[in-house]
């Protein structure tokens, strides 16, 4: 069924029908209702109103009614330093963080996907970054990397590397510290995709590979990678979009220290809208994140889609 | 093919399992010991891994200093009617972008998928102001609201891949017999459906009890907050003399998240794998 041959019926809406003729009859809208509602009230109306604010000067506890003020937050937004340093280091983060996160999610989905034994127990300890509260991550971590508790300064000291450091305060080291974390904790729901897209890989073809002689590094590539390209490239732009928008975990391990060096556009934008109460301003960088975004994935998701067809 | 495996090849699988073990459990275990630790030893320069005086006075002193009970309690109600709602009205939405092709279906996976890309802050402002003119802000009311908004389209995702795992004969079959649409869908699909909602639901409560930006900007007391939020308040400033509360209280926050988890387990890998294969 076309989509324009559904907009059609669904317009002309003939109450009676069968259910997959493309058409809703009462009863079906008596079911979507529900979350239909809530949907439109506070998710997709909240959105359109957030990008109207982008705007306006709106702020917060202002008496004076707020006036549209068209794109005069754009280009303030656009000669703000701060804020491009803060794209910046969200681009460097989402990066750091996603590319690691599949080639390692991608070994262990690998290693999980044979026969060996406590493989059970690895199963289970992969789930749990996915299940902690980001909140705890980050507390678990500033445990970790703490300089004199902390055990990997411990483990520097004890072989003879040094004397470590302080990994969360460090012009130098914040970043890649914080980077290491968020690996860390987005490892499971990678692994754990593509651990199912190997499933849809045909054991029958790895067989044959097999039986001709090809190494396992020529399997992976000709049987394995394509069934499960069209897993890995969801997955990844997914979670480029989830590491781009991640607040909980770098709040907690540094709130955007030391001197902006992990400052992510969410905490900028973040800090803009509730401690300096410029909610237009902020609503305008979400705007901003938004559009970048999705231009960058739009050009990634092409490139590799044309690339498979290449060759 | 793996019991072709050479020798050497198989060692250094297990080495490489190994790693990636050690990898993800350290930090879990790190966190356990420092929470046994007493001050002292979290002083000292040569921390170990097995305390070397284990005491429960980090837990005793976590309660002490942060309402922790009541911050569970809010956590607990906000992530139960939450996830209650969210699986009530996403079951019979799913079930109708599941079987009918309609632009309304369409337009619903359409933001499913959308809505995963928007950064929380441009839903956040305006969900701030609205809610501030309702007086629902500092109120877990409020927040559960956002909560149900907010795990609806993960809850939609699953529920359609198990709704689609429901023959439709089964329900043709009760139609023919007479019987009505609600009737067969309450009494014919729902029950085969019930155990993917449980795991739906225990999968939305464990998103909204480790959930922190929305409570953060939303519940501004300390009496009203959740527990990822009152966890912060150990922070402190520069206060690395909290360090044994904080592990405690940390720890005990991650258990509800860990035990349901490990009942949902299966479920959720096969619910991810369901809606995306036929999705």
């Amino acid at each position: 069924m076309t989509l324009a041959t559904a907009k059609k019926r669904s317009g002309t809406g003939s109450p009676e029908g069968a259910p997959r003729a493309g058409v809703m009859d009462h009863g079906a809208w008596f079911l979507v209702l529900p979350a239909l509602l809530p949907i439109l009230v506070l998710s997709v109306g909240p959105l359109l109103y957030g990008i109207s604010l982008a705007f306006t000067d709106s702020q917060s506890g202002r008496t004076e009614p707020t006036e549209w003020i068209g794109l005069l937050n754009f280009q303030d937004l656009l000669h703000d330093t701060l804020f491009w340093d803060s794209f910046r280091i969200g681009l460097l983060w989402a990066v750091g963080v996603t590319v690691p996160q599949f080639v390692l999610a991608l070994g262990l989905a690998l290693l999980l996907n044979q026969n060996l034994r406590f493989r059970w127990l690895a199963r289970s300890l992969a789930i749990i970054p996915w299940a902690m509260p980001e909140v705890v991550v980050g507390i678990m971590w500033r445990l970790v990397y703490n300089p004199d508790a902390g055990i990997l300064n411990e483990t520097i000291r004890d072989l003879g590397l040094g004397d470590g450091r302080d990994w969360l305060t460090g012009i130098g080291s914040a970043l890649p510290a914080v980077i290491v974390v968020g690996v860390w904790a987005g490892m499971p729901q990678t692994t754990v995709a593509l651990l199912a897209g190997l499933q849809n890989v045909p054991r029958e073809l790895h067989e044959a590979a097999e039986v001709d002689g090809a190494g396992a590094w020529r399997r992976f590539r000709t049987v394995t990678w394509p069934a499960l390209k069209p897993i890995a490239l969801a997955i990844t732009a997914l979670n480029f979009i989830w590491n781009f928008n991640s607040f909980a975990l770098v709040y907690v391990l540094t709130n955007g220290g030391p001197g902006g060096r992990t400052r992510l556009p969410m905490l900028f934008a973040y800090e803009e809208a509730f401690r300096y109460g410029q909610f237009g301003y902020a609503a305008a960088m979400g705007c901003v994140m938004v559009a970048l975004i999705s231009v960058l994935l739009a050009v990634y998701l092409v490139g590799r889609l044309r690339g498979g067809e290449q060759r | 093919m793996s019991r072709r495996t050479s020798r050497p090849a198989r060692a250094g699988q297990y080495l490489a399992l190994l790693a990636y073990l050690v990898f993800l459990a350290f930090p879990f275990l790190w966190l356990i010991s420092t929470s046994f630790k007493p001050a002292r030893e979290l002083g000292s320069l040569h921390p170990t891994w097995i305390p070397n005086d284990p005491t429960l006075a980090n837990y005793r002193q976590a309660f002490d200093e942060q309402p922790l009970l009541e911050a569970a309690g809010n956590s607990l109600i906000a992530a139960l009617s939450a996830s209650v709602v969210a699986v009530v009205i996403a079951t019979p939405m799913a079930y109708v972008m599941a079987r009918h092709r309609t632009l309304l279906a369409r337009a619903a996976t359409g933001w499913v998928v959308v809505s995963q890309a928007f950064p929380f802050v441009l839903v956040i402002i305006p969900l701030f102001l609205v809610l501030k003119n309702l007086h629902l802000i500092n109120s877990l009311p409020g927040l559960i609201m956002v909560y149900v908004v907010w795990a609806l389209p993960f809850a939609l995702w699953m529920l359609v891949g198990y709704v689609r795992a429901v023959p439709t004969e089964l329900e043709e079959a009760a139609a023919v017999d007479g019987a009505s649409k609600l009737r067969t869908l309450v009494s014919v699909t729902a029950p085969l459906l019930a155990p993917g909602i449980v795991a739906t639901a225990l999968f939305a409560f464990i998103t909204a009890w480790n959930e922190f930006f929305f409570a953060l900007v939303l519940l501004k007391t300390p009496e009203k907050q959740t527990l990822p939020v009152v966890l912060t308040h150990f922070l402190g400033a520069e206060g690395a003399a909290d360090l044994g509360p904080l592990a405690a209280a940390a720890f005990l926050a991650t258990l509800p998240s860990l035990v349901v988890f490990a009942i949902i387990q299966k479920r959720i890998t096969g619910g991810m794998l369901a809606g995306a294969v036929k999705g």
